[in-house]
C-alpha cells in the first residue's frame, strides 16, 4: 500500500489489523455502507480517521467489532492474519480488540466495577477467578490516572454520566482491557477542554510497538495532543485519500468538498 | 438447598378429603378448623372466568394428590437443621419440617424482653388461645383464594407466632425455615406477626423442600400493626421445580405505623402470591415488594390489592420479575381508595424483563378511587433484553451469557435498594447470585 515489498507486507499481515476490500450493509434494509474499505492498521501505529457525518466511521469500527446490525458482504477482516468475520464479538474482544464507542450504553443495575471485572474474569480460563485485591489496586490506579473520581465504580455502567463522563469511562475500559488494537470512535466530542488533555495522556500512556490505534475525529484539536502517523479520509464507505498529519489540518481549513470533487473528478 | 430425602412416606389420604388436621389443638381452635373445613369443602374450585384467575391456567389447580405431611426421620431432621444456614447475626431462628418444629434457637436476649411472644404457633394457640384467635385469620381472603385460605385455617399447625408488645425494638432479625419432605407431601405453614405501638421488628421465613419429590404448599403470612409499629417481613421461596405453593398475605397497616413486605421468588412449579394491604390509620406506609426470577416452566402468579381505608397514607408496590425458557408471570393488582381516605398515596408499578421469545408475562394493573385529591399512579412495562446493551457487553468480552446474568441481576436487585438493613439486602443478593449464577 505504501509501496511496502510482499516480505515486509508478509510480516506485517501478523502485526496488524487488516482491512481488505471491506463491502458492508445494513441488515434490516441491504444498504451498502461500506464500499470496499481497505486499511492496515500496524502495531505501534497510530492512523486517524477523519470523513464527513455518515460517511461510514462508526459503521466501520462497529462491523469490525462484529455487530449484529450489519452483514459483510465482501472482503475481510483480519487480525493478526487471522479472520475475524464470523466471530462472536465477545470472541473478538478477548482477541484483542477494542472498541471506544461513540454513544457509550448505559446498563442500568451493573456497577461499573462489576461490568469491567466481568469482562476480565471472561479473559481468564474456566475455574479461575479473578483476584479481588489486585483488580480493585489496578482499577483505583486507572482512574487516579484519568483522574476519575472512585465514586464511578460503584454507580452503573454510564447510566446519567455526562457525556465527557462516558468517553472517560471507555478509555478506563480500554486501559483495564489491555487491547492490541483500539478503535476510538470520537472519543473527543463531549470532552472538554482539560478532559481531553487528560483522556489524550490516557490514550498516549498506552501507545505502544504492540499496540495499533485507530482514531475517529471529527477535529484537528485531538490529533495535537494523539499525534497520528497517518490520516485517513472516508469518504462515502471509502478511504479516498491518506497522508500525514497535515492532511488534518488541510481538511480543518478546506473541510470536505474538495476531496469529493478531486475524488469525483 | 435440597437434600435427598431418607425418609419413607406412607400413601396418605388426600387432604381434600381427609378433614382437619386437629393436631394437638385445644377444643376450641378445633372448631375453628372445623368451620373453616366446610367452608373449604363448599367453596367451588377456581375458575378461569373468576376474576381474581384471570390469565391462570385453573385446570392443572388439582391438589387431591397431595396427602398429609409425616414427621420426617432423625436423620433428616438433623440434616435439615443444619441446612437452615441464614443470616450471619438473628434474634432466632426456628426450624420446622412437615409443619413439626425442629429446633428453636435464640441468639442474644432480644426474644426474651419483656412481654415478647416467640412461639410455634401450635404453642401460642395452645398456651394464649384469646390473643390469637384475636389476630388468626382475621381479615377475609379477598383476591381469589377463599378456598385455599380455608383448607389452610383447616390444616395449620406449623409456623410461628410473634408478638412485639408496645415500644419494644426487637433489633437483628428473626428467621424461620420451613422444609417439606416426602412424595406429595402438604404444607400449611403459618406467620403471625403482631407489633404493638412502636414495635419494630424484622421477620424472614425461609422455605424449602428436602428433595425433588411432588408437594402442596398453602401458607399465610399475616402483618398486625398498631400504631407506629414498624415491620419487615421477607420471604424466601425456594421450593423445588415440582411443587405447587400458595403464599397468602394480609397486612394491616395502622396509624403511622409501616410494614415493607418483599417476596424473593426464586423456585416454584407454580407459586401463587396474593398480597393484601389494608392501610387503616392516617400516616401508615406499606411497602410491597416482589422479586421473581422465573426460568423453566416455572409460573409465578401474583395478585395484590392495596386498600386505602383511611386518609393520609401510603402504599407503594413494586414487582419485578426476569422470565427465561417457556416461564410465564401473572400480575393483577388493585389500588382501591375508599371514599374519605384523601391524600392517599398509593402507586404500582410492574416491570418485566423477559429473555426468551417463548416466555410470557401478563400485567393487569388496575386502580379504584372513590375519594379526592389523591395521587395514584399504575403501571406495567415489559421489556425485552436491549440488544445493544448486549453488543456492548460482548464488545468487552463479556459472553452473552454472562452478559444476560448480569442485566437480570441488575434489573431485580434494584428492588433490595428498597431495604434499609444493608445486610440483609446483601443478603437477598447473595440469595439471588445462587439462583441466576
Ligand atoms: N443500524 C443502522 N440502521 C440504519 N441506518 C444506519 C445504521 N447504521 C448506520 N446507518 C446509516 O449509515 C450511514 C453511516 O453511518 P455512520 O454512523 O457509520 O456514520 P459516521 O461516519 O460515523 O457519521 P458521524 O460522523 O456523524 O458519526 C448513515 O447514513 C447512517 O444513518
Ligand atoms: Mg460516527
Amino acid at each position: 500500500m505504501f509501496g511496502q515489498s510482499r516480505e515486509v507486507q508478509q510480516t506485517l499481515k501478523f502485526m496488524s489489523l487488516e482491512i481488505r476490500n471491506l463491502h458492508a450493509r445494513i441488515a434490516s434494509n441491504g444498504t451498502e455502507i461500506l464500499k470496499g474499505l481497505d486499511l492496515i492498521v500496524e502495531k505501534g501505529k497510530v492512523h486517524a480517521i477523519m470523513g464527513p457525518n455518515g460517511s461510514g466511521k462508526s459503521t466501520l469500527s462497529k462491523v469490525i467489532g462484529g455487530h449484529p446490525d450489519y452483514e459483510i458482504t465482501e472482503g475481510e477482516i483480519l487480525l493478526d492474519g487471522t479472520s475475524v468475520i464470523g466471530m462472536e464479538p465477545d470472541v473478538r474482544s478477548r482477541a484483542g480488540l477494542f472498541l471506544a464507542m461513540q454513544y457509550p450504553m448505559e446498563i442500568p443495575g451493573v456497577s461499573n466495577a462489576n461490568f469491567i471485572r466481568a469482562a476480565l474474569q471472561a479473559r481468564l480460563p474456566e475455574g479461575e477467578e479473578l483476584e479481588a485485591t489486585d483488580y480493585y489496586a489496578n482499577l483505583y490506579s486507572k482512574m487516579d490516572g484519568l483522574e476519575m473520581d472512585r465514586k464511578f465504580t460503584a454507580r452503573s455502567v454510564n447510566e446519567g454520566f455526562s457525556g465527557g463522563e462516558k468517553k472517560r469511562n471507555e478509555i478506563l475500559q480500554m486501559l483495564m482491557l489491555a487491547p492490541k488494537y483500539c478503535i476510538l470512535d470520537e472519543t473527543d466530542s463531549g470532552l472538554d477542554i482539560d478532559a481531553l488533555r487528560i483522556v489524550a495522556g490516557g490514550v498516549n500512556s498506552y501507545r505502544s510497538p504492540k499496540v495499533g490505534m485507530l482514531v475517529i475525529t471529527h477535529y484537528q484539536r485531538l490529533l495535537d495532543y494523539i499525534v497520528p502517523d497517518i490520516v485517513h479520509v472516508l469518504v462515502n464507505g471509502r478511504i479516498v485519500r491518506h497522508g500525514g498529519k497535515e492532511l488534518a489540518l488541510e481538511l480543518e481549513e478546506r473541510g470536505y468538498d474538495f476531496i469529493r470533487e478531486e475524488t469525483a473528478a | 438447598m435440597t437434600v435427598l430425602d431418607t425418609t419413607e412416606h406412607p400413601a396418605n389420604e388426600s387432604v381434600n378429603t381427609t378433614g382437619p388436621d386437629f393436631a394437638n389443638h385445644p377444643e376450641s381452635f378445633r372448631a375453628t378448623q372445623q368451620a373453616a373445613w366446610e367452608k373449604f369443602t363448599s367453596l367451588p374450585m377456581p375458575k378461569r372466568t373468576d376474576e381474581a384467575w384471570r390469565f391462570a391456567d385453573t385446570r392443572t389447580l388439582d391438589i387431591s394428590r397431595f396427602g398429609r405431611a409425616e414427621a420426617v426421620s432423625d436423620a433428616t431432621q438433623a440434616m435439615l437443621v443444619k441446612l437452615s444456614i441464614g443470616l450471619e447475626h438473628t434474634s432466632g431462628q426456628m426450624t420446622f419440617a412437615n409443619d413439626r418444629l425442629l429446633s428453636r434457637h435464640f441468639h442474644g436476649d432480644s426474644l426474651n424482653a419483656k412481654g415478647v411472644l416467640w412461639l410455634p404457633l401450635e404453642q401460642a394457640i395452645a398456651e394464649h388461645p384469646e390473643l390469637v384467635a384475636k389476630y388468626f385469620m382475621r381479615e377475609e381472603a379477598r383476591i381469589g383464594s377463599g378456598k385455599f385460605a380455608a383448607l389452610h385455617a383447616s390444616q395449620v399447625r406449623g409456623g410461628m407466632f410473634l408478638y412485639v408488645p408496645r415500644g419494644v425494638e426487637i433489633a437483628l432479625p428473626v428467621e424461620t425455615y420451613h422444609w417439606l419432605s416426602g412424595e406429595n407431601a402438604s404444607l400449611f405453614p403459618h406467620t403471625l406477626i403482631v407489633a404493638e405501638e412502636n414495635a419494630k421488628v424484622t421477620v424472614l421465613d425461609y422455605f424449602a423442600n428436602a428433595s425433588e419429590c411432588p408437594g402442596f404448599v398453602c401458607g399465610v403470612n399475616d402483618i398486625s400493626t398498631a400504631a407506629g409499629a414498624k415491620v419487615t417481613y421477607v420471604a424466601v421461596q425456594e421450593w423445588n421445580r415440582n411443587t405447587l405453593a400458595f403464599h397468602m398475605n394480609n397486612t394491616t397497616v395502622a396509624r403511622d405505623a409501616s410494614v415493607l413486605t418483599l417476596r424473593l421468588n426464586l423456585g416454584g412449579a407454580r407459586v401463587r402470591d396474593e398480597a393484601v394491604s389494608r392501610l387503616r390509620g392516617p400516616g401508615g406506609r406499606s411497602d410491597m415488594l416482589s422479586v421473581n426470577a422465573a426460568e423453566g416452566a416455572q409460573i409465578f402468579d401474583q395478585r395484590t390489592l392495596q386498600i386505602h381505608e383511611a386518609p393520609n397514607a401510603t402504599s407503594d408496590l413494586l414487582y419485578k420479575n426476569a422470565l427465561n425458557d417457556t416461564s410465564r408471570t401473572i400480575f393483577t393488582g388493585l389500588i382501591r381508595v375508599d371514599k374519605g381516605a384523601h391524600k392517599t398515596d398509593a402507586y404500582q408499578k410492574v416491570r418485566n424483563l423477559v429473555l426468551s421469545d417463548e416466555a410470557e408475562a401478563n400485567s393487569a394493573p388496575g386502580l379504584e378511587i372513590e375519594a379526592d385529591d389523591v395521587r395514584c399512579t399504575h403501571g406495567a412495562t415489559s421489556g425485552a433484553l436491549d440488544e445493544e446493551q448486549v453488543f456492548y457487553f460482548q464488545s468487552r468480552g463479556i459472553p452473552r451469557r454472562v452478559a444476560q446474568q448480569l442485566v437480570t441481576f441488575g434489573f431485580l436487585s434494584e428492588v433490595f435498594e428498597r431495604i434499609p438493613d444493608a445486610a440483609l439486602a446483601a443478603h437477598l443478593c447473595d440469595l439471588l447470585h445462587g439462583k441466576l449464577g
